[in-house]
């Protein structure tokens, strides 16, 4: 290194100058991504905006394009997120937990881990034969918004695992030595400290993957959605006591992906905007689902007081 | 975080709850099967369950093979179905011992399209559309003017169904004469909505798809009036000219099969009655061509006098009018 500064300072520029490309490159590949979301949008909302009044979100499918609507699959959608949700989050955070504060260190767990990791990455379709077999056939849960829910559940469950793990690895050491030289055993330390610490990450994740399972058609149209449904599932609340009920888990159903790609199908132009409108409630459906994690997430990391 | 602590023990119990007994959707009539046919039957499903309050119909769509196989299997009440049964498939129907009424709903005309900016072909015999689309013409068959010498030198281009639609096996059977038997360089799509992008935007495009998608684009493509293998004129697809049995051999008969133990279900009879008598109007209204009034007598006498089983006997067979469907007897 010289220590003439007219060279010093030729340094200086050129790495300013390396400085400013690389800022132009890295915008422009975020550019492609966002403008190509903004194009999609916008060329979703100016195809569908016309369709999207109350009786859309009312109607039943029909074979004439202006009377059909979207209440069959936004309905199913729900419920069969409903179930993925309420099997996948307990079930894939008790896994990651477990992989993190309980599971030994060895090959054991070792393989475990890679496969969890191999499995995020095995394409849907997949799940949705090993589904059919399973949960269609030898449990008999039938075509159902249970068999579906299950399935999803089941292609999440790894997302969930991992993020969980990554959230708990974020927890500084010093808490878990804290918590256990004032005596409390690993069952206390988990629910008072590590996963009111790590909801946020494990948030992340759980969004990460409902959002998929939302948009996904493959494994549900493998275990048997339908195209046209005409009615609701019986109502979860009933007049009688129980005052619950679980009919609707056996009920068939369509969702929201396979609705859109059988209009897309038809023949007939106003279906093309039908299509169009239910993508638009899809991805409204997505951006709600992750502004609920947003702001979970900041709820509870203002909690967190290290 | 309490929420997660409650739920996990929720989340089991539900299971838990949930496992015992086999779980079916009961008074529901259930369909699956053909997407060509599938319209249709929507259609009828919607103007059924409209009328008759608290009826529930759902149809899938499986394809007709895929609809076979859940029918033989018991799963469903009501098979669409874009081509006869086949032997294989009467074979696991036959196992499961279940028994069914074939019934012809309607007529779909497989139209022949170009652009319209393809002025020089004024019609097509089925002689050269095999030229056109044997396997053997694979690679090597590239120019217009190797189907006939008049045609200029303009590139040919071919679009048409996928290989798993009954709508190719009905064209390779009734063209090149072997059901699948087809070139594969051309552009197959399972969505005829890329089929009329692809032949609307080139000259030298040809393809094939269902009378439905030709009428709603009507302002880019053209229609090919077809030579029927007996000679004469070109033969242009319509309900005329399909029910007057001229539009050969490209129209086809579209059916659904109907389990017999379903009919101890009214609802399920009442259905099947209510589709003979609505079905016609229903199919034009979605883009087929529905049958004569006529037939649709004799079919529902044929249904209500017990005629079960297929009139094929397990090959597919092409260029059948209804009148010469109808006189057969069936074989279950």
């Amino acid at each position: 290194m010289s220590n003439d500064p007219q060279a010093i300072r030729r340094l200086v520029v050129l790495g300013r100058r390396y400085d400013r490309l690389f800022a132009i490159v890295g915008m422009m590949a975020m550019m492609v991504g966002i403008l190509t979301l903004a194009v999609l949008l916008a060329g979703l909302i100016h195809d569908g905006a016309e369709r999207l009044n109350w009786d859309f979100f009312q109607n039943f499918p029909s074979r004439r394009a202006e009377r059909a609507g979207i209440l069959s699959a936004i309905v199913g959608s729900s419920l069969v997120m409903l179930i993925t949700a309420v099997t996948a989050i307990p079930l894939g955070v008790a896994a990651g937990v477990y992989l993190e504060e309980y599971a030994r260190r060895n090959w054991i767990t070792e393989i475990i881990e890679i496969n969890v990791t191999n499995l995020a990455g095995v394409p849907s379709i997949v799940y949705g034969l090993l589904a059919l077999g399973l949960f269609v056939y030898a449990l008999d849960f039938g075509q159902s918004i249970l068999s579906a829910g299950l399935t999803l559940a089941l292609m999440i469950l790894p997302v969930i695992i991992v993020s969980t793990r990554e959230a708990i690895r974020a927890i500084p050491g010093a808490i878990r030595e804290g918590a256990y030289a004032l005596g409390s055993t690993r069952w206390q330390l988990v629910r008072d400290h590590i996963l009111p610490y790590s909801t946020g990450g494990i948030l992340t994740g759980v969004i990460i993957g409902l959002a998929r399972a939302i948009g996904e058609t493959a494994p549900i149209i493998t275990i048997g959605a339908l195209t046209f449904i005409a009615f609701l599932p019986p109502s979860p609340v009933t007049g009688d006591f129980p005052f619950l009920s679980f009919e609707w888990l056996e009920s068939p159903f369509t969702v929201m992906p396979i609705q859109m790609f059988n209009w897309l199908s038809r023949p007939q132009a106003p279906f093309q905007v039908n299509a169009a409108a239910a993508g638009i409630v899809l991805v409204a459906m997505t951006l709600l689902m992750n502004g609920v994690a947003i702001w979970l997430r900041v709820r509870f990391r203002n909690r967190i007081k290290w | 975080m309490k929420f997660i602590a409650k739920a996990i023990p929720a989340g089991i119990a539900l299971i838990g709850a949930l496992a015992g007994g086999p779980v079916h959707a009961a008074g529901v009539i259930e369909i699956d099967g053909s997407s060509t046919v599938f319209p249709i039957t929507e259609a009828v499903a919607e103007e059924y369950q409209a009328q008759v309050g608290g009826a529930r119909v759902t149809v899938g769509i499986s394809g007709t093979g895929g609809g076979f196989k859940r029918f033989c299997r018991g799963e469903t009440d009501i098979s669409n179905a874009s081509r006869p049964i086949l032997k294989e498939e009467m074979v696991l129907c036959a196992q499961a011992g279940i028994k069914y009424f074939e019934i012809p709903v309607a007529y779909d005309a497989l139209t022949v399209i170009v652009s319209t900016a393809n002025t020089f072909v004024d019609q097509l015999t089925i002689q050269e559309l095999k030229t056109m689309w044997e396997p053997s013409a694979q690679a090597k068959v590239k120019s217009w003017n190797q189907i006939r010498s008049t045609f200029p030198d303009q590139p040919l281009k071919l679009a048409g169904a996928g290989a798993d639609s009954g709508t190719f096996d009905y064209f390779t059977e009734a063209v090149v004469g072997r059901a699948k038997a087809s070139r594969g360089d051309y552009q197959a799509s399972e969505d005829d909505n890329v089929t009329v992008q692809f032949v609307s935007r080139d000259k030298g495009a040809i393809g094939y798809f269902g009378l439905a998608y030709y009428e709603e684009n009507t302002d880019k493509l053209r229609a090919v009036p077809i030579v029927p293998p007996t000679g004469g004129a070109g033969v242009l697809p319509s309900v005329a000219t399909v029910n007057d049995g001229t539009y050969q051999p490209l129209s086809r008969p579209l059916f659904i099969y109907v389990k017999e133990k379903a009919l101890s279900r009214p609802e399920v009879r009442e259905f099947v009655e209510f589709y003979l008598k609505e079905g016609g109007a229903l199919a034009s209204e979605v883009g087929y061509v529905g049958l004569p009034e006529a037939a649709y007598e004799t079919i529902l006498k044929n249904f209500n006098g017990g005629k079960m089983g297929t009139v094929f006997g397990g090959t597919p067979e092409i260029g059948l009018t209804i009148e010469h469907l109808l006189e057969r007897e069936g074989k279950l």
